[in-house]
C-alpha cells in the first residue's frame, strides 16, 4: 500500500534522512535549505528521530561534525546551499580523503557575489573535484529515494556523496511523494559498518602526515605514500558507476521506482536532436522534446544524473544516434563554458560520435527558463547545424548580453 | 621521590622517538596530561606541533586515539566526536581538543567558541606558544609584545598578547585551567580534575618552545617557571566562578614575590630588540593582569 | 554488499616506538649520571626522581639506580639542569667521560 503525500522538496529529503535512520546531524541553516535544517530538528525533538542534532556556528563546522562522528561509527547528515557549501570546501576534500561515507544534500543556489537567493548549480559543480560522488535529483520523490540510496552507495565504495537539487525549483515546490516503507528502506538499507574506526580498544591516529614515499611499518611492511592514498580514492569513484547503478536496480526491485542509475532517457528511441542537462532543467527538456516532436523533429533528453563520478561509457552509450546535442547548464566555468559541456565532448573525443554540441548557459541566479525556450534554443541549434554551424560560442539564454 | 610523584599515573602513552624538538616543552605537558587523562581518550587535533609530534603514517607514538583535522576546525571536532560516542552510547569516553595558539585564538576560536556556547562535554586545551612555531615562528595574536618573530622581523610585535582566558571565561564554561609543564603535578591534578567535571572544559598551556623563543634547549623547565615566577603565566583555576591561584602562583600571591618581567624576557633571543618602552609597557600589562587576579582571589 | 578487502583506505597509524627513528642520533651532548651523587643511588630507595618527571621525552626510568634510555634520549639535557644534586652531566658525544 503506498503512502503517497504532497510536500516540497526539503520535506522530502528530511524523510529520506529519517528512514535512513541517519544518527548525527549538523547544519547551519542557508536559504533554500534552511526548511530541511528545521523539518530535521523537529523530528528529533519531536522523538520521531534519535539521533543527536549538532547545531553548529557554521558550515565549516557543520562537515567537521559529520566527518568526526562518522570516524566513530555514527550514520551522519548534513545539508547546504551555495556560500555555504563554498564555506565547507577544505572540509569537502578531508571527508573524502577520510574515506568517511557522509551523504549530504546540496539545495542548489547561486553563489555571491554579487547576492542572489535564487536557484543554478554553480555552488556543487565547483566543488566537483573534492571527490564527492555527485547525484542530481529532477523532482522530489527522486530526493526522497536518492538519500536512501546515497548512504548504500557511499557506505558501499567508502565515499561521501552529495545529493544535489534544484532550491526553490524543488525545494520550495510542493509535489506528491510516495513514502517508502521504513521497513523496507531498513532491508535495503543495512546498518552502518564503519570501515575508518577510532576507539581506545584499538588506539590509532587518523590522517596523519604523509610522505610522498611509501614508508614501512613497524612490521616492515611497506604503506602508502600520499600519492597511493589519492589513488585509492580515484579507485574507489572509478568503480562507483557500477555500484550507484546496482543500487538503482535493487531499488527499483524493492520500491518499485528506477529513477535511472547513472542517466535516464526520455524518447530517445530514435531521437537524432538530443537535449541534455541535470535536475529540473532536463525534466523541463522533457516538455521541449514533446513539443520538437509535435513540430517534426526528432528530439530526445538524457538527464544526467550522477555528475561524478562523470559515466563516460554510459554516455557514450546513451548519445550513440545523435545527430546534434544541445546542452544546458545552469552553471559555468568562467573563462570557458559550461562544466558538463566540456566533460561530454571530451568523452566523445576518438568516439564515432562527432556530433555537433551547442552549449547554453541558463537560468542563473533563477532566471526563469521555461520549456517554450529551451525548445526554441534547441530548434535554432538544430537549424544551425543543419547549415553546418557545428561549434558556437557558449549562449546565454534570456540574458541581455549587450 | 616527593611524596605526590607516587599518585602519577606510571604508565606512558608516548613512545620515545617522536619527532619532536629536543627539549620541547609541549611533549613535557603533553606527557603529563595523557597520563592524567588514561586510556578511555580520544584526541583530535589540527596541524600544529602536536600533529608533527604524532607522527608520520603509518606509524604514531602516541597510545591514544587521535584524529588529525583541518586548522580551524578542532573544537568542531570534538563535537562531532562527542555526538558520534552519544550516538554510539559511548560516553564513558573523554573527548580531548588540543591545539596551539594559532590554532585556538586565530583560526580555530569560531569553532571553539560555538562548541564552548553549546556546553559541549569536551576539554578544549590550548598549547600556547605564542606563535606559528611549527611554520616557522610567524607571528599570532598570542605573542607578547616586543618578541622577534620571523613575520614581525625588525620591529617586533607592537600590539600585546590576546586574553584569551577572558574571552573562555565570558562563555561561563563548566572548568577554566592554567597550568604549564614546569609544574607537571599542577598540571596533571588540572586534567585530573577537568576529566571529571562535566561540559565544556579549558586548560591553558603555557609552552616553552626552544627554537621559537631562541634560548637553548636545556632550559624549558626553566622557563616556564620564570613564566610563573613573573606573573606572565599566572597558574590558577575557574570553577563555578571561582578564581584560585594554585600551586607556586598561590605562593607567589600570598608571600608577595613576584620577580620582574626583566628576569624572563632577557634570557631568550626573541626580545633581544625590545625597547625600554615595550619593557615598561608589559610589566604594566603584567602588574595590571595580576593585580586583577589577585583581587579575584580575594572575592 | 562486498567484503572490505583494503583495510589501508584511510591513513591510519599503527603505535610503534621509535617513529622518528632511533632519536639518540640526534644528540650533540650525552647525559652521564654521576651515582655518586644521584639521590637514589645514594639512598639506596626511591627518591627525589627529578629527572624522570621533567624529562620530556619520557626516556628516563624511576628505577634505582636511575637509567637513561640512550637510544631515543634526543640529549637536551634539561635533566642536568633540574637535577637537584648536579649528578647528572653533559658529555660531549664521542669524548670519554668518569
Amino acid at each position: 500500500m503506498s503512502n503517497v503525500q504532497i510536500m516540497t522538496g526539503n520535506q522530502a529529503a528530511a524523510i529520506g534522512a529519517k528512514l535512513s535512520s541517519v544518527q548525527v546531524i549538523a547544519a547551519y541553516p542557508i536559504t533554500p535549505q534552511s526548511q530541511l535544517a528545521e523539518i530535521l530538528s523537529q523530528y528529533i525533538e519531536g522523538g520521531e528521530l534519535k539521533a543527536e542534532y549538532v547545531r553548529v556556528e557554521g558550515e565549516h563546522s557543520a562537515l567537521t561534525v559529520c566527518i568526526s562522528a562518522s570516524t566513530v561509527g555514527a550514520r551522519v547528515f548534513t545539508a547546504t546551499s551555495a556560500n555555504g557549501l563554498l564555506y565547507m570546501h577544505e572540509q569537502l576534500h578531508w571527508a573524502a580523503g577520510s574515506r568517511l561515507p557522509i551523504v549530504m544534500c546540496c539545495v542548489n543556489r547561486g553563489v555571491g557575489a554579487p547576492w542572489t537567493i535564487f536557484n543554478d548549480q554553480q555552488d556543487s559543480i565547483s566543488q566537483r573535484d573534492t571527490g564527492w560522488i555527485q547525484i542530481y535529483c529532477r523532482n522530489n520523490q527522486e530526493i526522497l529515494d536518492t538519500v536512501i540510496q546515497a548512504y548504500r552507495i557511499a557506505e558501499e565504495v567508502y565515499a561521501p556523496v552529495m545529493v544535489c537539487y534544484d532550491g526553490f525549483v524543488l525545494s520550495h515546490t510542493m509535489m506528491p511523494v510516495a513514502i517508502p516503507d521504513p521497513e523496507l528502506v531498513k532491508d535495503f538499507l543495512p546498518p552502518y559498518q564503519a570501515h575508518t574506526i577510532l576507539s581506545p580498544e584499538d588506539p590509532r591516529t587518523l590522517n596523519a602526515v604523509l610522505f610522498p614515499w611509501r614508508r614501512a611499518n613497524s612490521e616492515g611492511v611497506l604503506c602508502d605514500g600520499y600519492m597511493e592514498m589519492r589513488y585509492k580514492l580515484q579507485a574507489a569513484l572509478e568503480r562507483s558507476p557500477a555500484v550507484i547503478e546496482e543500487t538503482s536496480r535493487r531499488f527499483a526491485e524493492v520500491f518499485g521506482r528506477d529513477h535511472g542509475g547513472l542517466s535516464w532517457g526520455y524518447r530517445m528511441e530514435d531521437a537524432e536532436l538530443v537535449m541534455t542537462g541535470m535536475g529540473s532543467i532536463a525534466s523541463e527538456a522533457m516538455q521541449a522534446a514533446d513539443m520538437l516532436r509535435d513540430e517534426g523533429i526528432k528530439a530526445g533528453v538524457v538527464g544526467i544524473r550522477v555528475f561524478r563520478p562523470f559515466p563516460a561509457k554510459t554516455l557514450k552509450e546513451a548519445f550513440r544516434g545523435a545527430k546534434g546535442i544541445v546542452i544546458f547548464e545552469k552553471g559555468i566555468s568562467y573563462g570557458y563554458e559550461g562544466a558538463l559541456c566540456s566533460d561530454l565532448k571530451a568523452a566523445f573525443y576518438g568516439s564515432e560520435n562527432q556530433a555537433p554540441a551547442h552549449n547554453y548557459i541558463a537560468g542563473l541566479g533563477g532566471r526563469d527558463v521555461k520549456a517554450r525556450e529551451l525548445a526554441d534554443a534547441a530548434r535554432a541549434s538544430w537549424m544551425e547545424m543543419q547549415t553546418g554551424i557545428v561549434e558556437k560560442p557558449t549562449t546565454w539564454l534570456n540574458c541581455y548580453t549587450g | 621521590m616527593p611524596e605526590n610523584l607516587f599518585k602519577i599515573n606510571a604508565k606512558e602513552y608516548i613512545l620515545p622517538g617522536t619527532r619532536a624538538c629536543q627539549g620541547c616543552g609541549l611533549s613535557l605537558a603533553y606527557r603529563y596530561a595523557l597520563k592524567a587523562l588514561r586510556e578511555n581518550t580520544i584526541v583530535t587535533l589540527p596541524a600544529c606541533c602536536l600533529c608533527v609530534l604524532h607522527g608520520i603514517y603509518p606509524s604514531t607514538p602516541v597510545m591514544i586515539p587521535a584524529l588529525n583535522n583541518s586548522f580551524a576546525s578542532t573544537a568542531a571536532s570534538a563535537s562531532g566526536l562527542v555526538a558520534g560516542l552519544q550516538a554510539m552510547n559511548r560516553t564513558d569516553i573523554t573527548v580531548m581538543a588540543i591545539a596551539g595558539d594559532g590554532g585556538t585564538f586565530d583560526m580555530g576560536i569560531q569553532a571553539l567558541s560555538g562548541a564552548a556556547e553549546r556546553g559541549t562535554d569536551f576539554i578544549y586545551v590550548c598549547y600556547d606558544n605564542e606563535g606559528y612555531m611549527n611554520t616557522g615562528t610567524q607571528r599570532s595574536s598570542a605573542t607578547p609584545m616586543g618578541a622577534l618573530t620571523t613575520t614581525t622581523p625588525i620591529a617586533t610585535k607592537q600590539q600585546h598578547k590576546k586574553d584569551f582566558l577572558k574571552i573562555m571565561e565570558a562563555h561561563d564554561i563548566a572548568y577554566l585551567a592554567t597550568a604549564s609543564p614546569s609544574y607537571p603535578i599542577d598540571l596533571y591534578d588540572k586534567f585530573v580534575k577537568a576529566k571529571k567535571i562535566k561540559g565544556t572544559r579549558y586548560i591553558h598551556l603555557y609552552i616553552p618552545c626552544p627554537p621559537g623563543w631562541a634560548y637553548s634547549p636545556k632550559d624549558t623547565v626553566k622557563m616556564g617557571r620564570l613564566a610563573v615566577e613573573t606573573g606572565i603565566a599566572p597558574l590558577f583555576e575557574i570553577e563555578n566562578g571561582k578564581f584560585r591561584f594554585t600551586g607556586r602562583s598561590k605562593s607567589m600571591a600570598e608571600r608577595g614575590n613576584r620577580l620582574p618581567v626583566i628576569n624572563y624576557l632577557e634570557k631568550q633571543g626573541r626580545f633581544k630588540k625590545m625597547n625600554i618602552e615595550q619593557l615598561q609597557q608589559v610589566q604594566h600589562w603584567v602588574d595590571g593582569k595580576w593585580q586583577e587576579y589577585q583581587r579575584r582571589s580575594q572575592e | 554488499m562486498t567484503t572490505k578487502k583494503d583495510d589501508s583506505i584511510s591513513a591510519m597509524c599503527t603505535v610503534a616506538i621509535g617513529e622518528a627513528g632511533k632519536t639518540g642520533d640526534w644528540r650533540s651532548l650525552r647525559p652521564v649520571i654521576n651515582h655518586a651523587k644521584c639521590i637514589p643511588s645514594v639512598k639506596k630507595k626511591s627518591a627525589c626522581f627529578l629527572c624522570w618527571l621533567y624529562c620530556p621525552e619520557g626516556v628516563v626510568k624511576a628505577t634505582v639506580p636511575v637509567e637513561i634510555d640512550l637510544d631515543y634520549c634526543k640529549g637536551c639535557g634539561v635533566c642536568a639542569e633540574e637535577c637537584p644534586a648536579k649528578a647528572i652531566t653533559m658529555v660531549r658525544e664521542g669524548e670519554d667521560h668518569e
